[in-house]
């Protein structure tokens, strides 16, 4: 929750313009003016951190939502048409993901060429296969059960029975997904532009400010630190709140005692 | 078994057909990706002849494969030399850092993973899992990064990258350490909690009290009873970590200047070498199938109780 506190307050004020050089003060370590240090063009780097936040959840947001709801349908799709379709759909969904998305990714990158399109199809594609096996397995579990029938014979409709009945009872593994999609998609992120294939200069992104940081590694390590310690208690939160979820929402979780 | 190998062998060849079908059909012309878009209309022509452009695609890909199988995989625009030779130069370095990493992984998760189960719900174990959910967290850049400035810069015990070759000996092994590490802690954090579950839910069977009140040690239960039945959701993700290891690799390799598979396939993504990047997936991809495999057959050896008929 902080961090996405952060990530608003990173898109609305920064202390410096995270644009703007200072050469004067370039390679200035951590100090009550820039808590953070400067970096090699005198650029303010808590600054650069709170820009970089908005970019990189941007970026995941828009991947994450693209390979859920294309996911969720597909889910769908399989689980109620049955017979070989849905035999094939499924397959297809275990099929991607065996498949890892870094080299999903670069051969995206190969096609359309780096810049952020690439990252958010790669991350939306990676993630079909997940949501799409959730929703097709409570769909597979819930579709022949009592309550679904009774609507049925109520007269309600197949549209209507997905969005009123067994939409809602999937919400719960849905929602954890999402979290820890999420997670992993900020690092898929910041993986890429830290390759050079994601968000290009000059806007920052966690994953580039750290691949610039390299070079000067040995003359401002905060350079790379701060960006990175940013990316890690993002991510950590996420996959916390991931987890808090499941214990709340499964209640397989809750009686085990781990 | 053998239906699984037809299984792999089928599933590889549909990838190579979807990568085949996204780098050479959808958006784009790799003649003109190559020569730029101020290219004379001659070269443009030469290079559209080399690549066999000319040619409808199904044809190119039906060559492709027929080639692959005479173990040709083409010849790459960029080094203007074989894409096998490449892969293979590449492999030699890849390969042993990928073993290197995976052992490290494995001794972190089960050292973990031991003693979380040994000292379930105890302070140390909340410890333990705090511990890894962080490693989660932690991407293998940085994690490399904070390792080099440690080890190379403050301690200067371990080289910061780059790679001698292997006629190095030793000092070829130290420059695959620190990447190794790096790629090993998150992998590893996944695999303990891994471990660990699937040790707490075996050690719940009948077999194990029955174990336990004929007196066995604790310690003998754990490893003699529960270890090697607990051990097949850990390999069936282990195959997982594998792939997950190789797509680290693309950048750590780059981090640590190492001459692997991950930096081949970045130099050739950026360079747009269709010829190769569409190798090398396809030699990713045959390896990831293959430690599925092996894991598969390895449910056997662990547990009696399944065999592969």
């Amino acid at each position: 929750m902080a961090m996405a506190a952060t990530a608003v307050v990173g898109a609305l004020w920064t202390p410096y313009d995270p644009l703007h050089p200072e050469t004067e003060a370039a390679y200035a370590p951590p100090s009550a003016s820039h808590p953070f240090g400067t970096d090699w063009f005198g650029r303010d780097v808590l600054s650069r951190v709170l820009a970089a936040s908005p970019v990189g959840m941007r970026i995941a947001a828009a991947g994450v939502f693209m390979g859920s709801t294309a996911g969720a349908l597909l889910g769908i799709l399989s689980a109620l048409s049955g017979g070989l379709l849905g035999e094939v759909l499924g397959g297809v969904l275990n099929g991607v993901l065996s498949f890892p998305p870094l080299l999903l990714a670069l051969l995206l990158a190969t096609v359309f060429g780096p810049g952020e399109i690439s990252v958010v199809l790669a991350v939306g594609l990676f993630n079909v296969p997940y949501f799409g096996r959730i929703i097709r397995g409570e769909f597979l579990k819930l579709k022949d059960r009592e309550f679904v029938e009774a609507a049925r014979a109520c007269g309600a409709g197949t549209l209507r029975i997905i969005l009123v009945h067994l939409l809602p009872n999937a919400l719960g593994p849905f929602l954890v997904q999402l979290t820890s999609s999420f997670g992993f998609a900020l690092l898929s992120e910041a993986a890429l532009s830290y390759l050079g294939l994601g968000t290009q200069p000059p806007f920052p992104s966690w994953g580039r400010m750290l691949k610039e940081a390299q070079t000067y590694i040995a003359l401002a390590p905060w350079t790379a630190i701060f960006p990175g310690l940013a990316l890690v208690l993002t991510v950590l939160g996420f996959n916390l709140l991931g987890d808090g979820l499941q214990y709340r929402l499964d209640p397989r979780f809750r009686y085990r005692g781990s | 078994m053998l239906r699984r190998l037809v299984g792999a062998f089928l599933t590889l060849l549909i990838i190579s057909f979807v990568v085949f079908l996204s780098l050479n059909v959808l958006p784009g012309d790799p003649a003109r990706l190559v020569v730029g878009l101020e290219a004379s209309p001659d070269l443009y022509q030469k290079v559209r002849v080399e690549l066999g452009l000319d040619r409808p695609w199904i044809l190119r890909y039906l060559l492709w494969i027929g080639n692959i199988f005479r173990g040709d995989l083409g010849r790459s625009l960029h080094y203007r030399r074989p894409v096998g030779e490449l892969v293979g130069n590449a492999l030699a370095v890849s390969f042993p850092l990928a073993g290197l990493a995976l052992s490290f992984t494995l001794a972190f998760a089960f050292l973990l993973g031991a003693i979380a189960v040994r000292r379930a719900g105890s302070p140390l174990d909340a410890l333990v899992m705090g511990l890894s959910q962080v490693g989660l967290a932690v991407p293998e850049f940085w994690l490399g990064f904070l390792l080099i400035l440690l080890f190379s810069l403050k301690l200067s015990a371990l080289p910061a990258g780059g790679f001698p070759g292997w006629e190095k000996g030793l000092s070829a092994l130290t420059h695959l350490l620190l990447p190794a590490f790096s790629l090993a802690i998150p992998r590893g954090a996944y695999l303990a909690r891994m471990v660990r579950s699937s040790l707490l839910s075996t050690l719940k069977e009948g077999y194990i009290a029955a174990a336990r009140s004929k007196g066995v040690p604790e310690r003998w239960v754990l490893f003699r009873h529960a270890l090697r039945p607990g051990l097949i959701p850990v390999v069936t993700s282990a195959g997982m970590v594998f792939g997950r290891l190789l797509a680290g690799a693309i950048v750590v390799e780059n981090l640590f200047y190492v001459p692997g598979l991950g930096r081949l396939a970045l130099t050739a993504v950026l360079a747009r070498d269709i010829p190769l990047v569409q190798g090398l997936a396809l030699v990713a991809a045959g390896a990831i199938l293959l430690v599925n495999l092996f894991a598969d057959l390895s449910y056997g050896l662990l547990d009696p109780r399944i065999r592969y008929t």
